[in-house]
């Protein structure tokens, strides 16, 4: 049994209710300029994202999936349609408003991991707790650290520690604050495919031990492989949907969508 | 959130340092003024709280006339009737801080720049009233003998037995240095003590009467009661103090004296904060635009807008404080640094132990800290806006402010308000203070005008300045041009603080080529002698009426025509008042007669010349009778007989002019503050050797030609100017911090792109070379922006000083001297960021990101 199954087992986290829909979009529009020079980054995308499952995102570049993430996140304003995380209409929140659904209900991780360089890991970790203003708790970070194996390196600075290792401070960052729903943008995007694989096994322990929902936009088969549900994009439209797939599934079913 | 902000500048140590220095500075001047002024102040109390030590009543002659030449003695005979007074312990008539010149082994008088020669007349067996302690020998007793201060017998090698000079209102006189001794616990700057016994210092100094009678009380008779008693004894020329009352009398007029020089200090201060406050707007502003990322990091992780407005402002208030502290500690080395500087410029100040109170202290702290404060909040208001979604776009920028069309606008805006201020200060305002207040709050909000739309000029102006860097400096000189064009805003901040300092150096050698103009001018049209005899040195303003006789003595001179000087209450206010020789003026000075003539001097009798203005102010015309009261309390009525309008730029004579004859039988003790000789043949070398021969018998007096006269004189504002120049200089050198600033982290933020140009083979030295022009061109826009703003500004008070003679005069030499200056500081500022540049490795500048 692993460090978090212990820990979820002990009942300090209360199971989530079954499977229902955290995030939901409707109708999601972004247009970028104006008039005859317009481009329409999403047109009119619709989904449901539910909770306990990995969705990856895929397309190819340019198919609008970085803003579909950025907008279900919350970073960006939809010019139509509206989100809802945690049953809450998000695209009309002022931006204390957005802080404190930042603090409750999401998670990132990024591409470039986005760790502050002056911090250890460790405090890099509980950044979004103390900023809250929470006290963390032990118990919880010691398995945080133990599960995405830097316990032995909660001191060093992120200048001292491998790709991988950066990115899994970045998801026990992610995870800390147990989030509705963790963002990750590209997460392998900046590894090699060995560690590649360690992260990915870390987010998908994360659905499968925690329970934590999961959006991921990638181009990684492999990482998409990882999920349990892969909707591609193509000129800001959902094009196809499949369930949990091969690497193989899922870079054929890519070639169908580029090639259309 | 406090832990990120205090690591943050915990890893940027160096351009947290950097960033520091720009307010060190600024408020190590507040604190080293205040520690300088504090410090003589103390001197100064320690020498009257010394000399009053035992001190309870002390009778003086009465002051009539503020700043006259003399006071009224007490005559001996209050001596005797104090002494006879029942709770009377005992009294002793003397001479103290009286005006006692030492003559050296050259006939040379000893003078430390402007500090005073000090003489006293003390009665040894009075010990009690004497603020003289002995080092060693004796006191004096009897006539040649005197006790000099230890500080001139080490500075000049004398000691006991040898012979001195001394003058006091006389001739020169010999004497033996029987002592040495100095003012307990003090030193006194450069002044100098020649102590007498009482009748010995009564005729150097040709007085009758003492100066001064101290009184000691009986055990248990107050100061109160013993000055209460003495009142009715005196004649009504002479007064009496409390021991307590006269040391805070003395201490109020060292206070007066001493706030003058704090606030002069202190205003120059501030101009140096004003410009570090610009710095470090600038430095926090590049910081943030460099941290976009981590700030949108840090927003995306739940940060409110208010905690990223706080750690900045944290970050400002640590970088202030450190920096507080730090220019508190300077300033104890900068007072220092300001006296030597008084002591080079001739204005030797007393001494007493360091002052370190507990005010320089908040003070400075508190100025430091707001400063910065103040000028990292705009920053930090703009980190606040910086969007969640820069934390995952490649090359986040900062967003451009929601006001920034505005930006023209509101610059002309604060511009015309600056001027407006100014004009209103110049031309609609009196008072000094209210003028100054007006002309500096407007030169404020016109730097601040200029500043705001320095950005949209930096182009065109790094294509004028930048034009010497791409001929010269090759693909580095031109790669220079273009960098200092990528950002206009930072380069418009960072030579907006160079601007200001040159702006104020250029104002102060505008203003001063126009005074040193004005003054050559009004002095050629006044004066037709071929020399002319003044004090010798700055500190004396008079010498005795027998130097002239005896230049008139000499063969070959056809005229010498003296002026005594003394001041006089004249229709309710102490007033300047000239001798004059009236047969004989005529042909040394021309008078601009307004009402008569010439004719007026051949018969002046008890009549008076006066200034017109001053005639119109108070109604007077000729025929107009009115009273002067001497500084013995002594009145004279006069008839105006003419008036005249001398060039206001410097006029020779002051505004009321009388006879000789009528000045010499109303003041107590005339004195020459000015002669002018004519000789046949006009002046030559030989003759001018003859006169120096002359006047050696009377060192208070020297005697040069009128060009080398007129010349002094036009010089005199040189020193006045070089201190601007130094006081000013501590804000151009915190623009250079400034430049340093930006240059280091243009250098961090560019490292990739520096690694790429190294790579296809840019050299170590055009790297370098690269930032040194950059640098080069930012303080030449400084310069571009700077100068002219300080010609306009001198323009403009010259303008306003019309009435007073001053006109306006370009300083072509000195501006392209400062134009040199600036290219200096840029070459200054770039050393420690084109080092740094230079040695970037290239493999790690590549991967860096």
């Amino acid at each position: 049994m692993s460090v978090l199954e212990q820990y979820v087992d002990a009942g300090v986290r209360p199971a989530p209710a079954p499977s229902l829909s955290v995030v939901s979009a409707s109708n999601l529009t972004k247009r970028y300029g104006q008039g005859d020079a317009h481009v329409d980054a999403l047109r009119s995308v619709s989904l449901e994202i539910e909770e306990r499952r990995m969705t990856a995102v895929m397309g190819p570049s340019g198919s609008g999936k970085s803003t579909l993430m950025h907008i279900l996140a919350g970073l960006d304003q939809p010019t139509e349609g509206t989100v809802r995380i945690a049953g809450l209409e998000i695209s009309s929140m002022s931006d204390a408003e957005l802080t404190r659904l930042r603090r409750r209900h999401i998670g990132f991780v990024f591409q470039f991991f986005n760790l502050l360089p002056m911090l250890t890991a460790e405090e890099n970790i509980v950044l979004p707790l103390s900023i809250a203003g929470e006290k963390p708790d032990r118990q919880w970070v010691e398995a945080l650290l133990e599960t995405v194996g830097i316990a032995d390196r909660r001191t060093h600075r992120p200048s001292e520690l491998s790709g991988g290792q950066q990115q899994r401070v970045s998801i026990a960052r992610a995870l800390v604050a147990r989030p509705t729903v963790l963002f990750a943008d590209e997460p392998t995007g900046n590894l090699d495919s060995s560690t590649s694989k360690d992260v990915l096994a870390l987010l998908r322990d994360s659905v499968d031990e925690l329970g934590q929902t999961i959006v991921m936009v990638t181009h990684d088969p492999q990482a998409a492989a990882q999920a349990d549900r892969i909707l591609f994009l193509a000129d800001g439209r959902i094009v196809k949907e499949i369930g949990a797939s091969t690497a193989a599934d899922v870079l054929e079913a890519m070639q169908e969508v580029s090639g259309r | 959130m406090t832990a990120v902000a205090l690591k943050g500048l915990l890893g940027r140590k160096f351009r947290t340092i950097l960033t520091g220095l720009a307010i060190v500075l600024g408020v190590a001047m507040i604190s080293g003024t205040f520690i300088l002024t504090d410090t003589i102040h103390k001197a100064f109390t320690n020498v009257f709280n010394v000399s009053y030590r035992h001190t309870d009543a002390i009778i003086a002659g009465k002051q009539f006339v503020a700043n006259a030449n003399s006071i009224p003695t007490v005559p001996p005979s209050v001596l005797t009737r104090v002494r006879a007074l029942p709770d009377v312990a005992a009294a002793s008539g003397s001479y103290l801080f009286d005006t006692v010149t030492l003559v050296d082994r050259q006939g040379k008088t000893i003078a430390n720049g402007g500090a005073p020669s000090l003489g006293f007349g003390i009665d040894p067996s009075q010990a009690r009233f004497n603020p003289i302690t002995l080092a060693s020998g004796h006191w004096a007793q009897g006539p040649g003998q005197v006790v000099v201060d230890t500080a001139t017998a080490t500075d000049k090698h004398y000691k006991v037995g040898d012979a001195i000079a001394a003058k006091g209102d006389g001739p020169v006189k010999p004497y033996t240095v029987v002592g040495l001794g100095k003012i307990s616990g003090v030193s006194i700057g450069g002044a100098t003590l020649a102590v007498f016994d009482v009748p010995t210092a009564a005729s150097i100094l040709d007085k009758h009467g003492y100066d001064n009678i101290s009184v000691a009380a009986k055990p248990g008779v107050s100061e109160k009661r013993l000055a209460a008693e003495i009142k009715p004894l005196l004649p009504p020329t002479a007064q009496v103090r409390t021991g307590s009352q006269q040391a805070s009398h003395d201490a109020a007029e060292v206070t007066a004296g001493s706030n003058i020089i704090k606030y002069f200090l202190l205003a120059f201060g501030a101009i140096a904060l004003f410009v570090g406050a610009f710095v470090i707007f600038n430095t926090i502003s590049i910081t943030i635009a460099q941290r976009t990322r981590e700030l949108a990091t840090l927003r995306t992780l739940g940060a409110s807008r208010r905690q990223v407005l706080r750690s900045v402002l944290l970050e400002s208030f640590v970088i202030g404080l450190a920096a507080a502290v730090a220019g508190l500690f300077a300033g104890l080395g900068l007072a220092k640094g300001l006296n030597a500087m008084f002591v080079a410029l001739g204005v030797n100040l007393p001494q007493a132990g360091t002052v370190f109170a507990g005010r320089t202290i908040i003070v400075s702290l508190v100025v430091g800290t707001l400063v910065t404060l103040a000028a990292g909040l705009f920053p930090a208001i703009r980190a606040t806006r910086v969007p969640p979604i820069s934390a995952v776009r490649e090359g986040a920028v900062l967003p451009r402010s929601r006001h920034a069309h505005r930006r023209p606008y509101l610059a002309g805006i604060v511009m015309l308000l600056g001027l407006a201020v100014i004009v209103q200060g110049l031309f609609a305002t009196s008072g000094a203070g209210s003028v100054l207040g007006l002309l500096g709050a407007g030169t404020l909000l016109l730097f601040i005008g200029v500043a705001l739309v320095s950005s949209y000029m930096v182009r065109p102006l790094a294509s004028l300045v930048g034009r010497p860097a791409r001929a010269l400096g090759g693909a580095a000189g031109r790669l220079a041009v273009a960098n200092s064009v990528r950002n206009p805003s930072r380069t418009a901040a960072t030579a907006a603080a160079l601007m200001i300092g040159l702006a104020l150096i250029a104002f102060v050698a505008t203003l001063g080529a126009g005074l040193r103009n004005s003054v050559k001018d009004a002095l050629g049209k006044q004066v037709k002698a071929d020399y002319v005899l003044t004090p010798s040195s700055q500190g004396s303003e008079f010498f005795p009426a027998q130097t002239a006789s005896a230049l008139g003595r000499l063969r070959g001179v056809e005229v010498v025509s003296d002026i005594r000087s003394d001041r006089a209450n004249v229709l309710g206010a102490g007033t300047a008042v000239a001798g004059i020789e009236a047969a004989t003026i005529g042909r040394v000075y021309r008078f601009a007669w307004k009402q008569g003539s010439d004719a007026a001097l051949s018969h002046l009798g008890s009549g008076a010349i006066v200034d017109s203005s001053y005639a119109t102010k108070h109604r007077l015309g000729i025929g107009s009778r009115f009273t002067l009261q001497a500084s013995n309390g002594a009145t004279q009525w006069l008839t105006v007989a003419a008036t005249y309008h001398p060039p206001q730029a410097d006029p020779v004579l002051p505004k009321i002019v009388i006879s000789r004859a009528t000045f010499d039988r109303t003041f107590p003790r005339p004195q020459d503050s000015q002669a002018f000789v004519k000789v046949e043949g006009g002046a030559s070398a030989a003759r001018t050797a003859e006169l120096k021969g002359a006047v050696a018998a009377y060192p208070d007096a020297k005697i040069q030609t009128q060009a080398a006269w007129v010349a002094a004189q036009a010089k005199s504002f040189d020193q006045a100017l070089n201190l601007f120049y130094v006081l000013l200089a501590l804000s151009v050198i915190v623009s250079v911090f400034g430049m340093i600033n930006t240059l280091v982290l243009a250098v961090f933020e560019r490292t990739r792109e520096l690694g790429m140009l190294r790579a296809i083979g840019l050299s170590r030295r055009q790297t370098r070379r690269m930032i040194r022009h950059e640098s080069v061109v930012t303080a030449l826009i400084g310069a571009a922006l700077g100068l002219p703003l300080g010609v306009l500004l001198a323009a403009l008070v010259t303008r306003a000083l019309g009435s007073l003679g001053i006109g306006f005069h370009l300083p072509g030499q000195q501006l392209a001297a400062f134009v040199l200056l600036a290219v200096v500081a840029g070459i200054g500022a770039a050393v420690i960021p084109a080092r740094r540049a230079a040695r970037l490795n290239v493999l790690h500048a590549l991967q860096y990101e």
